[in-house]
């Protein structure tokens, strides 16, 4: 009741909601309106939160509100409850409706339904130039006749109809808002054909021509044919990750960043604490062997960054391109092995991003079985950005041990989700989802994508390096550092591994990326043997998840899964490399 | 068990209220297994023509002067008129598209010239349904069981059809009525136009504008009426 109040109180600013089904552009048109950027992709389920900012229209400033696709007000994912969530709880003074264009027929049924609401809607068809190139006009203003409310035509990409757009919602928004109605008959699948055929009745008035239905072009037909798919995919993943990623990123850009560090900023920043800081613990502190500046911040910005940087501008350009839809269209098969369907691929894929993300994105999936099977093994098994590209400059000399480390982790991961699949109860999952047409990457987008993401994750990663740093600090001041070295050494000699190791270990508990850099670190004095540094990987891949994941686990699954995920990952990773360490000594295998 | 039912020979021909008192019988036995059924609680009151009828050829008896039960004899007979009504009501409503007000009348009418073997010919042009448009099962007949796939069917599911060959929506079956609501919410409505794009590893439809992609259990629920 409390949110009602807040809501009467700040009645000045009008609140108006963007609703629509996915993938029709409302994160565009939020950045159109408030000139805030919203992450902006091609596929079904890139938005999973609400997005807020604010907008001026006329003379007052509104307030706008971007939400997660929605089919119907009759929710099926996490996702669809976010922006129905909005919708009943919020009182928002209007609610636009984003429409993509070539779909009209499919997408008034949920006009109809948002009306029921009682909240005045705007309708705003959006991607017009797209039904334009397909040779299919529609009449506007004989649509918002039918539909008894304002109808815009927007390209939200180019800012076509925006200040149309922001017009009327200044026009509507003047008048006070009608009372909402939150009472609205349950699904049935009478209702849903009674309004299609409304839909089907006033789109045949509206739309002037059309051509044949897209169907399939030769692109299309090569990524989702399982031969030639399979060999794209290799192509991505070999020229994308490895050579873009891997061996540029975290080879060339890397050792020419961390050059810079070892050769210039930290002599400097070294001498500068000797002559200006009296101090030694302070010195300690700033500069020392683990220190904020010359450890924290040069992990965060020469080795993590750039690798992230260059990853998510990859990313990018696949997902703006609509190959993930095509890609859950090819693995779904595999993937009902390990309890999931086509539809956790993209949350598996963009945990190679950012698990962090990927936790948030298992909110598009259906049920409760398959979030869970997602994010646990998100937790374990997918190697993010950071230390997918430290890894590959790591074992970048030593291809056999890659591919090795490669294989354990695939492994690792089929078996764990069939063990998922057949332990966790709960129905099987059922797949469907929409595929986006293919379009070129706007080079705009995936630049303010790639650079928001990198924005967000430095964000996230520095205050944590620079605690790690204070927290080794302080533990080595008391001496508690050197124990927890020691008691970490125990396990990693059942490893196999030196007890130098532990150091890194010990970062891998802030950040599993902090203690791969670590690792980095390590190698290239060469503490390791190739068996040594096999066993570290595949440790280092499968440890805790970083503190931004755990804590958003939590949220997403309670504190029990939180906890109990992390445990698990835990013991998992241990085991996993003392087997690894006997099997190898057994079978007397030497990389 | 069910092979018994199709060895029994099925020689007897009753009238139309007759069989209308035997879809009505089966029909309150779905809602509540139970042998014996008060006759007032019977969609339709038998008048004492159709009722002796019965009684004479050991379709019924009498448990109890106002209740009424199947025997074992009648219960094939039952069976059959209940599967040739729900039959009947899928063919008009899929095929002959007749309003859905005037099925059941209708559907009375044209079940009972809908005798066996005619009544299997239908059923593989319907393409095997497993329930009526009310959602009651269709008890399987003999062509159900080899699925004689001899020729291509009217109606087949999404999944039986190859890619390039599409029609219109005819009807969900879902077991999951979660999946029923998601498919609609999405556009899969009956009568909307459907084509499959590409049948392998999953399934690829286009649905107007759209393309979905689905695994196999929901294309084996989603109804085509093929056209070509």
């Amino acid at each position: 009741m409390a949110i009602v109040k807040g809501a009467k109180m700040t009645a000045e600013t009008k609140k108006i909601v963007l609703v629509g089904q996915p993938n029709v552009g409302k994160s565009v048109v939020f950045g159109c309106l408030t000139g805030r950027y919203a992450t902006v992709s091609n596929y079904p389920g890139t938005t999973v939160e609400v997005s807020r900012g604010n907008a001026k229209t006329g003379d007052h400033t509104c307030e706008i509100v971007d939400t997660p696709g929605l089919y119907s007000i009759f929710p099926i994912t996490e996702e669809e409850r976010v922006s129905l969530r909005v919708i009943e709880n919020e009182y928002p003074d209007l609610i636009v409706h984003v429409i993509d264009a070539k779909n009209l027929e499919r997408m008034l049924p949920l006009t109809f339904q948002l009306k029921l609401t009682g909240i005045p809607v705007v309708v705003a068809i959006n991607m017009f130039d797209e039904a334009l190139a397909m040779g299919m006009t529609i009449d506007t203003s004989l649509l918002s006749d039918r539909l008894e409310c304002p109808v815009i035509a927007t390209v939200a990409i180019t800012n076509q109809g925006i200040n149309q757009l922001i017009h009327t919602i200044s026009e509507y928004t003047k008048h006070k808002a009608q009372t909402a109605n939150h009472e609205w008959p349950p699904f049935s699948e009478h209702l849903m054909k009674e309004w299609y055929k409304r839909s089907l009745d006033i789109c045949g008035l509206v739309i002037k021509k059309r051509e044949k239905p897209r169907g399939l072009s030769r692109i299309d037909k090569i990524i989702i044919s399982p031969f030639t798919g399979s060999v794209i995919l290799a192509l991505i993943l070999y020229l994308g990750l490895y050579k873009f990623v891997g061996v540029f990123g975290a080879g060339v850009v890397v050792n020419f960043l961390e050059g810079i560090f070892l050769d210039h900023i930290n002599p400097w920043l070294l001498n500068m604490a000797e002559s200006y800081v009296p101090w030694p613990a302070v010195q300690q502190l700033l500069v020392g062997e683990y220190g904020i500046l010359t450890l924290g911040i040069r992990y965060a910005t020469a080795i993590i960054l750039p690798i992230v940087g260059l990853f998510f501008f990859v990313f990018a350009i696949i997902e703006d391109s609509g190959y993930l839809p095509r890609l859950s269209f090819l693995l779904d098969r595999v993937f009902k092995k390990i309890g999931l369907s086509g539809k956790a691929v993209i949350p598996m894929v963009l945990g190679l991003g950012c698990d962090t993300m990927a936790t948030m994105v298992t909110r598009t999936l259906p049920t409760r079985r398959e979030r869970l099977i997602a994010i646990l093994l998100l937790s374990l098994c997918i190697p993010c950005s950071a230390q997918i590209g430290v890894i590959l400059g790591l074992l970048g000399g030593t291809p056999y041990v890659l591919v090795t480390w490669f294989v354990i982790i695939v492994l690792i991961f089929g078996f764990v989700g069939a063990l998922l699949s057949w332990l966790v109860p709960g129905a099987k999952p059922s797949f469907i989802v929409e595929i986006p047409p293919m379009r070129v990457p706007q080079i705009a987008n995936v630049l303010a994508k790639t650079f928001a993401r990198m924005k967000w994750y430095f964000k996230e990663i520095v205050p944590l390096f620079v605690l790690a740093s204070f927290l080794i600090w302080l533990g080595q001041l008391t001496g508690i550092f050197d124990k927890l070295v020691k008691a970490v050494s125990y396990p990693l000699l059942m490893m196999g591994l030196p007890a130098s190791a532990s150091p890194a270990f010990i970062f891998g508990f802030f950040r599993r990326d902090y203690g791969a850099a670590g690792l980095y670190d390590l190698h290239k004095q060469g503490v390791f043997t190739n068996n040594q540094l096999l066993i570290a990987v595949v440790v280092l891949t499968l440890f805790l998840p970083c503190i931004t994941q755990f804590l958003i686990t939590i949220k997403e699954r309670g504190l029990k899964a939180g906890f109990g995920i992390s445990l698990f990952v835990l013991l998992f990773a241990f085991l996993t490399g003392i087997l690894l360490n006997f099997t190898l000594i057994n079978a007397g295998i030497n990389f | 068990m069910r092979a018994s039912i199709f060895k029994e020979d099925l020689s007897m021909i009753f009238s139309e209220s007759a069989e209308e008192v035997l879809e009505a019988l089966w029909t309150e036995m779905e809602n509540k297994p139970t042998d014996c059924v008060k006759l007032s609680k019977l969609r339709a009151m038998p008048d004492t023509k159709t009722l002796k009828e019965l009684l004479d050829n050991g379709i019924l008896e009498h448990c109890a002067p106002d209740e009424i039960k199947i025997t074992k004899n009648g219960l094939a007979y039952a069976r059959d008129a209940v599967r040739r009504h729900r039959l009947a009501e899928r063919l008009l409503t899929d095929v002959l598209a007749v309003k859905s007000s005037l099925i059941h009348d209708t559907a009375c009418k044209f079940e009972h010239h809908l005798h066996r073997g005619i009544d299997e010919n239908v059923c593989t042009l319907l393409g095997h349904p497993r329930s009526c448009p009310h959602g009651r099962p269709i008890p399987m007949g003999k062509c159900c069981e080899d699925m004689a796939k001899t020729y291509a069917p009217a109606v087949s599911t999404l999944a039986g059809i190859r890619p390039g060959e599409g029609g219109r929506v005819a009807y969900l079956h879902t077991r999951d009525p979660k999946r029923a609501q998601m498919l609609i919410s999405m556009g899969v409505v009956p009568g909307t136009e459907i084509r499959l794009l590409a049948g392998f590893p999953s399934y690829l439809f286009q649905l107007g504008e759209g393309q979905f992609a689905v695994d196999s259990t929901l294309a084996s629920e989603i109804y085509v009426r093929v056209s070509k």
